[in-house]
């Protein structure tokens, strides 16, 4: 689809949703009305920065159906997100959601090169999680055969992969880790399987640590992205050549925000992550602020494909940490490690107030390969993790380095902060 | 050149003693135990009669564990012994990173085990005429 035909769909289907929703929900007619927004005043996607935004609040303050447009014998399914940052949000989906819900996980399995040939072990959590249903039924539109394992039992995850003849493995980049380290525990060589694609979503992840998965399973690992506020899994994905996640553009219109003025920023810049549901029946939303920070690739990809891209997630505003007055994303802490021979890629970064100023410890890992016998050495890597992490994060911090296996392995989002300055503070 | 097991420790209450009942239960005899450690971490280092065996069994229950190859030497046990084949050593410029030493069993002489960074410190050793020793002597080798 061209640009301009693209750009005409997107603004027929906008109009459309903002009139749904001021009509069915309360909430929104009340926002527009607070802000002086006309829905009938939208003329072009520019006029979109008119629009009130939406935020995790206004879905708290709904809770459970309160920001439903359709009405509750319409909706067929609900899930809701995991509630990490505080009261869990509900979403609604109609028959039809499902349907194109189905349709766009498709999609994302068929750009990472996925085909109805394919054994997918579905890995993510089934239940309230968008990620097990979401990728199930997209395998299952897709024609693929469907391994529903849903998260857990790591060594039970192996045997599958490797009993079943499994293909495509669709889980998070940090379980996929946990999976390739238990099967070599079992004498079990992923590279020897017939695995050949990792489906990674739900949580950042650096480029490090692609390339340490690629190299320890031996395949092509695709980076997905979606919330469930959204939709779930299925709102971008990569193709084959691994540069961006191509938006779904017919079905979300994608703004990066500057995060101070919240105006838009030219394509190539940071900014924050800002969505608008253009087809969604259950619970569109509005100018959905993602806390999500990332940037629109500039230019066109080799595959043809004309939505634009966007870079893998660099870091959440939540997640942004502010030590000692600096901003501090604790994936730039996964980057460095991922880079660093004798280390393994798992950290966990603990915060203490000492005195008025902010501690930072980071734990790291020694890798089992590391020739760990000499003090000496232990110390220099020690300092060369120390040296790397405090250049790339210009914050000075203590490295702990800690046992193989002991920082705990996530089997859903990996736990990577440990805050105790409110509990230390003065001390 | 002998095999050291060589353990990553975190300085944690209980740790070594965890270590040591490990081996002890799986029935493998110690020869010597060195600890190196700083602030935050330590360093086990063992020679036991089994390494390989120990190794499996501390990775086993978690252990961050390594093989390492170190020369043990015997030594008379006689003041100046040691200083005498690290002179050796000195002079064909091979450079020790760490040593310690046990008695073997049988009572009369001294080990020295040498962390060397150079293998052929085990040829200087032989030339200068001491008795440096094999594997089958300090452990059971594991059947291949």
């Amino acid at each position: 689809m061209s640009r301009p035909e693209l750009e005409s769909l997107q603004l027929e289907r906008l109009k459309s949703l903002l009139v749904r929703v001021y009509d069915n929900v309360p909430a929104y007619r009340a926002k527009f009305d607070a802000a002086d927004f006309d829905v009938a005043s939208l003329k072009s996607l520019d006029d979109l920065r008119r629009v009130p935004f939406t935020v995790k609040d206004d879905l708290r303050a709904a809770y459970p159906y309160g920001l439903f447009a359709a009405p509750l014998r319409d909706i067929v399914r609900v899930h809701s997100s995991s509630g990490t940052t505080g009261q869990i949000t509900v979403v609604g989906y109609t028959q039809g959601d499902i349907d194109r819900w189905a349709d766009l996980m498709a999609r994302t399995f068929a750009s990472g090169g996925v085909t109805p040939d394919d054994v997918v072990q579905i890995t993510y959590g089934y239940g309230l999680f968008t990620g097990g249903l979401g990728a199930h039924y997209g395998s299952e539109r897709l024609g693929a055969l469907t391994v529903p394992v849903s998260g857990g039992n790591t060594r039970r995850q192996v045997q599958i992969l490797k009993d079943f003849g499994v293909t495509v493995l669709a889980c998070t980049p940090s379980y996929a880790l946990l999976i390739a380290e238990t099967a070599l525990e079992m004498g079990i060589d992923v590279r020897d399987l017939p695995l050949r694609v990792g489906v990674f979503g739900a949580e950042p992840w650096s480029e490090n640590m692609r390339k340490q998965i690629e190299r320890a399973m031996g395949i092509t690992a695709i980076d997905i992205y979606g919330l469930s506020e959204v939709m779930g899994p299925g709102v971008a994905s990569e193709c084959v050549h691994q540069d961006g996640l191509h938006v779904f553009e017919d079905h979300f219109l994608i703004e990066i925000l500057d995060t101070e003025t919240l105006m838009p920023v030219p394509d190539g810049e940071y900014g924050e992550v800002v969505f608008t549901t253009l087809t969604k029946e259950g619970i569109p939303v509005v100018r959905y602020r993602t806390r999500d920070i990332s940037r629109i690739i500039p230019g066109s990809c080799a595959c043809g494909r004309t939505f634009r891209r966007m870079e893998r997630i660099t870091g959440r505003t939540d997640d942004m940490l502010i030590i000692r007055g600096v901003n501090v994303f604790p994936s730039q802490i996964e980057q460095v490690l991922a880079g660093v021979a004798g280390v393994a890629p798992h950290y966990q970064l603990v915060l203490t107030k000492r005195g008025s100023l902010d501690h930072v410890q980071v734990q790291v890992e020694v890798s089992p390969d590391f020739g760990f016998d000499e003090v000496r050495e232990l110390e220099r890597l020690q300092r060369t993790v120390k040296g790397q992490i405090e250049s790339a994060l210009a914050v000075s911090i203590e490295v702990k380095l800690v046992e193989h296996k002991s920082i705990a392995r996530s089997e859903g989002k990996a736990k990577r902060v440990v805050d105790l300055r409110s509990e230390t503070e003065g001390a | 050149m002998i095999e050291q097991v060589s353990v990553f420790l975190e300085n944690s209450t209980g740790r070594l003693a965890e270590l040591t009942r490990a081996l002890g239960d799986a029935g493998i005899d110690m020869h010597a135990l060195m600890v190196a450690d700083t602030e935050s971490f330590g360093v086990v280092r063992i020679i036991c009669d089994t390494p390989r065996a120990a190794r499996d069994i501390l990775a086993g229950r978690g252990f961050s564990v390594t093989l390492t190859p170190v020369i043990a030497v015997e030594v008379p046990d006689r003041p100046g012994g040691l200083a005498d084949v690290l002179e050796a050593l000195g002079r064909a410029d091979k450079n020790v990173e760490y040593a310690y030493c046990f008695v073997k069993p049988a009572g009369d002489a001294a080990v020295d085990v040498l962390k060397v960074d150079d293998i052929s410190a085990e040829e200087t050793l032989l030339a200068e005429g001491y008795s440096v020793l094999r594997p089958d002597s300090v452990y059971e080798l594991d059947p291949s």
